[in-house]
């Protein structure tokens, strides 16, 4: 008893020490196989170490051996969740260095179909961020939206996931007959559930206390780091490719990019919610002026790039996807590389959660929406 | 700027450089011991102010490797492409610009986990992927034991 007392009054002996925890590569607020080397004092967060590789996959080498057309599969295996937006960056480095002018119809669907992919990778993002907050609720809500994109992509072209849609020239097959009048439906439905959302998490106090003023990255810091996407546009970084470098049928919709100068965990949660009402709108301008005329332009049977070096960057929900290929005139390419957001973005954790405690390092883990095979590759 | 006054200012700036206008972007090849302080005045410089560093990638050419930064100017908006050569195939070495760019130090261990160039002043260049004793696998003569990508 008297030793517990010498140790309940006696400061010194109470002093904490530096250790490590490793948290990953099981651990679920990582969504995947990420490993991070934290160093902690008590709770506070003194370093971060991410450690990737788990599921490397090789795919850019595996690109030097296939074609074209095949190399499209591999990409929507990188950010399974935005892989529509992966598809189109090669189809359309592909279709640009062969300048291949595609139909408009194929614009018009394809900035469609990058929409609902957003909005479905954002719904996911949504309800993930509350589940790794505490608030398992959201997930369910999340989800059971999220499905209703995922049986129109399912009735369009076979998958849920890994949709495939794209190939070089257009698209694997026309929408289908119920297309415009599900996408219409499902636009109604969730202009209504939006405000839920609000209602459910982002007006709750505790989660406001949890992300208001956590995870601080200036925007000197995003820009150095490369934090593109959401995650960028919350520190005040302009990137949107949408605006700045517009592909498809983005020239023709109006639309805001979503800035925010608050720089934390709350922003770049605001900035999401605040794009998916931008996605909406986007659609809508869109879905009933789908032109009429094909929905592929004939491409030879072995797509073959002159030689020379080719480079595409597409938007999707994470950031900036860059295509990089080099080819040698054959109909694989010589070197294919991807310049994935989530890579980026990743290395940044350790600038923006230093300082915090451990349960805000998922927090902002939670804010960067990472998707771990997109960093591996 | 516009690709041709870019390439003009480029040409002004750099003579001993090797500038091209590519099929997208203006293409700079800069000798590798000019490379470090290339990048510091297209980051600093106010005409250019290239400010984000977009990609690094690494390509195996038969005759020299290459490593290819695509840099953008996030108040000018324009983009252009910087690349350096190295003969070595056995050690091949190139400063690093992680001081210039933050991102580089990541996409650099990269480039070093896959195709095993070293960047010179790099203060943690560790294999990012792959274990230690790896080889190179985006390297064109990287032996593909398991057989991963040819069957």
């Amino acid at each position: 008893m008297s030793e517990i007392k010498e140790v309940m009054f006696n400061s010194d002996r109470l002093a904490t020490d530096e250790y490590l925890v490793n948290m990953g590569p099981q651990h679920p607020s990582t969504h995947g196989v990420l490993r991070m080397l934290v160093k902690l004092e008590g709770e506070k967060v003194l370093n971060i170490q991410p450690h990737i590789g788990y599921i490397h996959s090789g795919i850019e080498k595996m690109c030097e051996a296939i074609s074209y057309p095949q190399i499209i599969h591999l990409t929507d295996r990188m950010d399974y969740l935005s892989a529509h937006m992966n598809n189109e960056a090669v189809a359309l480095c592909v279709e640009n260095a062969l300048q291949v002018e595609v139909p408009e119809r194929v614009k018009y669907i394809r900035t469609i179909m990058d929409e609902l992919a957003r909005l479905a990778s954002h719904q996911l993002w949504w309800c993930v961020m509350g589940m790794d907050l505490g608030a398992l609720t959201t997930f369910f809500y999340g989800l059971r939206d999220r499905e209703m994109i995922l049986d129109i992509f399912e009735e369009t072209c076979g998958a849920r996931l890994t949709v495939n849609y794209n190939l070089p020239g257009g698209l694997m097959f026309d929408i289908h007959p119920n297309f415009q009048k599900r996408v219409k439906d499902f636009i109604t439905y969730f202009r209504k559930k939006l405000p839920e959302y609000d209602q459910l998490l982002s007006g709750n106090v505790i989660f406001r206390e949890r992300t208001e003023g956590i995870g601080h990255l200036s925007l000197a810091d995003a820009i150095a780091y490369g934090v593109t996407g959401p995650s960028g546009r919350a520190s005040g970084f302009s990137n949107d490719l949408r605006k700045h470098q517009p592909y498809s049928a983005y020239p023709l919709v109006k639309f805001n990019e979503i800035i925010d100068h608050r720089c934390d965990t709350l922003a770049r949660y605001e900035v999401r919610m605040k794009e998916m009402h931008e996605s909406l709108s986007i659609i809508e301008q869109l879905i009933d002026n789908i032109p009429e005329g094909d929905y592929a332009v004939k491409m030879k049977s072995v797509i073959k790039l002159p030689e020379g070096e080719f480079y595409q960057r597409v938007e999707t929900a994470r950031g900036e996807f860059g295509v990089y290929i080099v080819s040698d005139g054959k109909k694989n390419p010589y070197r294919v590389k991807f310049r994935s957001p989530g890579f980026s973005n990743l290395f940044a954790l350790n600038k923006m959660a230093k300082g915090h405690k451990i349960a805000d390092l998922v927090a902002i883990m939670s804010t960067l929406d990472l998707v771990i095979p997109d960093i591996d590759r | 700027m516009t690709q041709d006054e870019l390439k003009a200012y480029l040409l002004d700036k750099f003579p001993s450089a090797e500038i091209t206008l590519g099929t997208q972007y203006v293409q700079m090849i800069v000798a590798s011991a000019d490379l470090h302080q290339t990048a510091t005045l297209l980051k600093d410089a106010k005409e250019t102010s290239f400010d984000y560093l977009i990609c690094l990638s690494g390509v195996d050419y038969p005759e020299y490797m290459e490593v290819i930064y695509h840099l953008e100017s996030v108040s000018l908006r324009h983009v252009m492409v910087l690349k350096v050569r190295t003969k070595d195939r056995v050690n091949p070495a190139i400063d690093t610009v992680s001081d210039i760019w933050i991102t580089a130090k990541y996409h650099e261990r990269e480039v070093y986990d896959l195709l095993g160039v070293h960047f010179n002043n790099h203060n943690d260049l560790r294999r990012l992927f792959l274990e230690d004793g790896w080889g190179f696998p985006l390297r064109k003569d990287y032996v593909d034991e398991i057989r991963i990508v040819e069957r």
